[in-house]
């Protein structure tokens, strides 16, 4: 599914100023030259900028606040009907546990960026291993191929077939509530969307003319899958992975705000701090609003990215 | 068409017979013991070997799978452990709440959706189309949950609008025959209990029908933007047709795949969402009352429900691909 966005006027511009595709004619990669269109795209340039914000921001966690996540340590001078906002150096005020609420923000891109990667990460090893595989072996031809092909692809829709949020909310049920189940519940919800996506794209590719070239070569189909097939196959699941890290993260806020998601009370997480507001919505809408646009905004970052990077590797925006 | 019909449908089993195995291996995987959840802390073995034997989960897994398989041919998915009543009854209660929050939020999204994405098109690089886009962005990256406190927040506490949660005022004493509030109250004229249950929709199916409407808005801007390019609309144009025709019988036709095809996978992707706004709003449909049984390790409900939403799920896939036909002749000549 190609969710375009619109021709920026910098990338219009370039377009321009290199009518006869410079890129072309420098010979340059396919890689090489959608990094060079990514960098000139500000659309692009805005996720990049959001997204090594968060990472920075996370891994500088400790150096941009004195105080540690998850301790109520000023618990005497919040109440039911106060939670103080600007309170002495607390900037952004007390949550309603009487812990800064800076903190628990700036941790929670910890947490965040953590389960989304690891997650997405998982769901990319799971899913890109059985579409290569259905792809591979459908490629191969032959009996074992297509029954190899279609054992995967059944399993696949079946996965398909239960929405992902049951889907990782069972998977939770079943390992325990903690931060690896979490991140296993919800990589193995992306599995099918990385597995069906890879088989497409390698059996799109087998139909391509170096496929027939190397084929006439002499060159075993094997190594055609391997050496062809596959890497020219692999760079709209790298997009893919990148805007399933926005979804990612969504997600693992939502099993925090379903009570699933980590049991370590200690630990900051942005849905879990946005269940946490709720009881105080009336008095202190911050507590809500501000965990609330930090997953979106963080999700933004990578949607941009994912889908500037899309753009970038689409062969039509490279004539 | 009928043999592709058919043929879809043949396909259905398999992986209905694998999804059935499937539920029922992981059914069993979850920990705990379903009997002492149901009786608590003060349970006796004894008690707990009753309800086992009651339910038949001391025999072999083999015996289980096979009087479950051939129960559920016979439409028997059996009763609940926590409330002892009829999987398929209760889901037929809790089911039109759900369809109805998932229905009105897909609706609005299309209806709210296509014209959108057709005007972001037609007025590509224009004011519009900068806002449409930015804001079908935001509606993606904007978690349900975040978005549905959030309007709850603004819309029913601050300016009290509308009601803040579950599906109807309880102090209005309506008839339900078919479970669908707003059919009800029409079927049965109590015109202010049909408005009732419109009002307590209209919140949660904005915050349901947010990501699809994001979605179908730009599906349909690039697909609209790229069949205005094609060389048989510049004949149209050519021929001298009007600009209405045009978009009618040409653009919107020919962009309308896409669209469908993705209409078709949100209207599966709604269930998700819908445990989360139905948590947020208390609206009493399965979504909840599927997220308790989990809670709750009520087996039969679990295997029944998610069955039947994967059943469901594949026949929207299927009629998805019969629009397909309707729209494009060529697909129904393949």
């Amino acid at each position: 599914m190609s969710i375009p966005l619109p021709p920026s006027s910098g990338s219009a511009a370039v377009q321009a100023a290199d009518p006869m595709g410079v890129d072309d004619i420098a010979g340059v990669g396919l890689w090489r030259g959608a990094l060079r269109r990514l960098v000139r795209n500000p659309t692009a340039i805005v996720g990049a900028v959001i997204v090594s914000g968060f990472i920075l921001v996370a891994i500088c966690a400790p150096l941009l606040t004195p105080y540690q996540p998850g301790t109520a340590e000023w618990a005497n001078r919040v109440s039911t009907n106060h939670v103080p906002w600007r309170d002495g150096d607390h900037f952004l005020g007390l949550d309603r546990w009487g812990s800064d609420l800076w903190t628990q923000l700036v941790y929670g891109a910890r947490q965040s960026l953590i389960y989304g990667v690891v997650s997405t990460l998982i769901g990319l090893v799971v899913g890109t291993t059985l579409g290569a595989l259905a792809g591979g072996f459908s490629a191969l031809g032959g009996r074992a191929g297509i029954w190899v092909d279609t054992v995967i692809m059944r399993i696949v829709d079946i996965m398909l077939s239960i929405p992902s949020l049951l889907l990782a909310v069972s998977i939770v049920a079943v390992l325990g509530q903690n931060a690896y189940a979490v991140m296993i519940a919800i990589g193995m919800a992306q599995v099918p969307i990385f597995a069906r996506l890879l088989r497409g794209s390698m059996l799109s590719q087998g139909k391509a003319d170096y496929v027939l070239a190397a084929s006439a070569l002499g060159l075993r189909k094997r190594k055609i899958v391997m050496g062809h097939v596959l890497p020219n196959s692999i760079g709209p699941t790298i997009v893919q992975a990148t805007l399933n890290l926005a979804t990612a993260i969504i997600e693992v806020a939502a099993l925090s705000y379903l009570g699933l998601g980590e049991a370590d009370p200690a630990v900051a997480e942005w849905g879990r701090m946005l269940v946490s507001a709720q009881e105080r919505f009336d008095s202190a809408p911050r507590l809500a609003l501000i965990p609330g646009f930090a997953i979106a905004i963080c999700a933004l970052g990578f949607t941009l990215l994912g889908e500037s990077m899309r753009e970038a590797l689409d062969p039509r925006g490279r004539r | 068409m009928l043999r592709f019909v058919l043929r879809r449908l043949a396909l259905m089993v398999p992986v209905l017979v694998g999804l059935s195995i499937l539920l029922f291996a992981w059914v069993r995987a979850l920990p705990g013991d379903p009997a002492r959840s149901l009786l608590g802390e003060k349970a006796t073995p004894d008690s707990i070997e009753r309800i086992n034997a009651k339910y038949g989960f001391d025999r072999p897994l083999l015996e289980q799978y096979l009087t479950y398989v051939k129960a559920l041919l016979q439409g028997d998915l059996g009763n609940s452990i926590q409330t002892g009543e009829p999987v398929l009854q209760s889901f037929l209660d809790k089911f039109p709440a759900t369809v109805e929050l998932a229905s009105v939020a897909l609706l609005f999204a299309i209806i709210v959706g296509i014209p959108l994405g057709y005007l972001a098109a037609k007025h590509q690089g224009g004011i519009i189309d900068t806002f449409v886009v930015s804001g079908s962005l935001l509606g993606v990256v904007t978690p349900v949950f975040f978005l549905a406190v959030l309007l709850k927040l603004v819309f029913a506490e601050w300016l009290g609008w509308f009601p803040p949660a579950l599906r109807s005022d309880a102090r209005l004493d309506s008839t339900h025959i078919t479970n669908f509030y707003m059919l009800d109250g029409i079927l049965t004229r109590e015109y202010d209990a049909a408005w009732d249950a419109f009002m307590h929709l209209v919140l949660p199916a904005i915050a349901l029908g947010t990501i699809p409407l994001a979605i179908i808005v730009r599906i349909t801007r690039a697909s609209v933007a790229e069949v205005m390019h094609e060389d048989y609309v510049r004949t149209a144009e050519a021929k001298g047709l009007s600009a209405m025709t045009i978009s009618r019988r040409h653009v919107l036709r020919n962009a309308l795949m896409p669209v469908v095809t993705t209409i078709g996978l949100q209207a599966g992707l709604l269930f998700s969402g819908a445990v989360l706004t139905e948590s947020v709003f208390s609206f009493n449909g399965i979504g909840q009352y599927l997220f308790t049984a989990i809670s709750k390790l009520d087996f039969p409900v679990l295997q029944g429900f998610i069955l039947i939403i994967a059943i469901m799920y594949s026949l929207i896939n299927l009629l998805v691909d019969l629009a397909y036909g309707l729209i494009d002749p060529r697909v129904r000549a393949q």
